[in-house]
């Protein structure tokens, strides 16, 4: 380093490089900087800033906005009406995170365990593939499929079990007029967009299972029922914990899929939304955002002491 | 192995979940050459190739689709530089405020979008922001600074840190290290995330309705053809459209990192 100094003229870029070498600490500096500095303001302070406004509260009489400390806004949350809002929503995003678990453990398991060259490829596309492709028309082809006259009729119709899709549309909260206008089409929905988004760490956890260990349980006399329950499982459980995070919380604050597919009973995004939008509340749309905040706060807690972020 | 052979019904299983996450999509293929145009008939009553035409002359769809790729493009620019950054800072080293970094960098897309997007649009009321085509960049680029992140940290961590030293034992100073040295081993990571941004922020759609004004970018046009259907055939093939197109980053992403296959048991 020296002796290329000697032969060198100390230009400003050389200087400038020394200096950086020397004191690392300011080339971390200089590199975080922008970065810090554009999620910090741009995206930390809207945040907080929103955040703030959950504790002003709205005036009944002129609609305008009363900038003065007060919990009343979040006391609102406790009316029957927004408290069905906030149960429906944990509910729903629980039945999503529970189907996409035991719908995808299987496609993560082949694909980590006997998937090999090829098929490992194609695997991992066809998992890749639908999580990236665009939401809007992975919703829209459902609004295809749910119709009355689209291809879910059709094969009842064919198959001649007309009478079952009738009798299932009948029910009391899953169904509806039509499977598109139904608690079971907006299920199905949410299923399908986030199922890729668990069934990736997953994956990433069963890989990291030895197969020995499933041949030394096997070896000790357990049939495959108990070597899964005993062994694969808990090995797994990380994984789908970290799944669970990605299809709970996206579920929990999605407002396009049930606008879209479902009943006019509303869930939590829809009701930021028209709180912010038409309704111009927005302390009440900011107190019912951090609805999903706080829930998935205790959920990152829970999924850390399990052990999920060692599988992201 | 002798005993890697698949159970029947394992094999089921996988098959019906890929199943299940493929056929959706295909089913829009074939809508986009029905015939039908008031409702969605199945099976299509006919197929015809006229849509196509009418999709090509409309002058809405070709607005929304290149304010979608302008907002695209120049996200992806700036995820690119603050991702690399900021990948570049954490990798090599320990510092205090490390784990925020991390943390910080993957908020925006670990909330739920609905509060990035509110945040955004009250913020911009507050500062009297109007909105325009750069309220807009500001929201994708925040979120797709993680996708570039993910890919470069994890390219940074298997470059040799002895290589930099190597280069400027050579004489060579910073700048030129990180042309000549840094930049070609994680080049091929940053064109992965830099493609993987592209696409994430072509298809967004939930935070765009908070920081867009009068602008329609190609999913709020999608959206709104959802919510109230003026011409269904025409959502038929944009949509179509819209999934080969987004196919072909996934595809190039996918084979620019390839080759960093693991076995059972040794990842780590």
């Amino acid at each position: 380093m020296a002796e290329a100094a000697l032969h060198t003229a100390p230009t400003l870029a050389g200087r400038a490089s020394d200096l950086l070498w020397r004191r690392q600490g300011l080339l971390i500096l200089l590199l975080i900087l922008p970065p810090a500095l554009w999620l910090g303001i741009i995206y930390l302070g809207s945040l907080f800033a929103l955040l703030a406004q959950s504790f002003f509260s709205i005036d009944e009489f002129s609609g305008l906005i009363n900038y003065e400390f007060t919990l009343s806004t979040y006391a609102e949350l406790f009316r029957p009406s927004n408290l069905d809002i906030i149960i429906r929503t944990v509910v729903m995003a629980s039945a999503v995170t529970i189907a996409a678990a035991i719908i995808g453990f299987p496609v993560a398991y082949y694909a980590a365990r006997y998937a090999r060259g090829r098929w490992k490829a194609l695997f991992y596309l066809g998992v890749m593939l639908p999580l990236w492709s665009s939401y809007l028309v992975k919703v829209y082809s459902w609004k295809l499929i749910l119709a009355k006259e689209g291809i879910v009729s059709w094969l009842f119709e064919t198959l001649g079990l007309t009478w079952l899709l009738e009798a299932y549309l009948s029910l009391p909260i899953l169904g509806g007029n039509s499977l598109s206008v139904s608690w079971t089409g907006t299920f199905l929905v949410f299923l399908y967009v986030w199922i890729p988004f668990m069934i990736l760490p997953i994956q990433a956890a069963l890989e990291r299972v030895p197969v020995s260990m499933l041949e030394a349980s096997g070896d000790l006399g357990a049939n495959p029922g108990q070597t899964f329950r005993h062994v694969l499982l808990p090995l797994a459980l990380p994984g789908v914990v970290a799944g669970s995070i990605f299809t709970f919380s996206l579920t929990l604050g999605d407002y396009i899929i049930p606008q879209i597919v479902g009943t006019s009973a509303r869930m939590i995004g829809q009701a930021v939304y028209q709180f912010q939008g038409t309704a111009g509340n927005i302390p009440l749309a900011a107190a019912f955002a951090v609805v999903p905040i706080l829930i998935m706060g205790v959920y990152l807690y829970v999924a850390r002491r399990m052990g999920a972020f060692n599988a992201l | 192995m002798h005993s890697d052979r698949a159970p029947l019904a394992l094999k089921i299983a996988a098959a019906f979940g890929l199943l299940f996450m493929h056929v959706p999509i295909l089913l829009i293929f074939v809508y986009a050459f029905t015939t039908e145009d008031k409702s969605y008939q199945w099976p299509p009553p006919g197929y015809t190739l006229k849509w196509f035409g009418v999709t090509w002359g409309r002058a809405d769809v070709w607005e929304a689709l290149s304010l979608s790729l302008r907002v695209a493009a120049i996200s992806t620019v700036i995820a690119l530089i603050l991702g690399t950054l900021c990948a570049a800072a954490v990798a090599r080293t320990r510092f205090f405020g490390r784990e925020t970094i991390s943390l910080l960098v993957i908020l925006p897309i670990a909330l739920p979008g609905i509060i990035t997007g509110i945040s955004l649009r009250s913020a911009f009321n507050l500062a009297d922001i109007p909105f325009s085509f750069w309220t807009i960049v500001l929201g994708h680029a925040t979120f797709c600074v993680v996708v570039v992140y993910n890919n470069a940290v994890a390219r940074f961590r298997r470059t040799s840190g002895s290589l930099v030293e190597a280069s400027m034992d050579l004489g060579a100073n910073a700048f030129q290290t990180f042309r000549y040295v840094i930049l070609p081993n994680i080049s091929t990571a940053l064109l992965a995330g830099g493609m993987l941004a592209f696409a994430l922020s072509f298809d967004e759609v939930i935070v765009t309705t908070f920081t867009a004004g009068q602008q329609q970018t190609l999913p709020i046009w999608m959206l709104e053809e959802l919510v109230r259907p003026r011409q269904r055939p025409v959502t038929n093939v944009v949509a179509m459209i819209v999934v080969l197109v987004t196919f072909l980053p996934i595809l190039g992403a996918f084979y620019l990192t390839r080759g960093t296959d693991t076995v059972a048991g040794q990842g780590k």
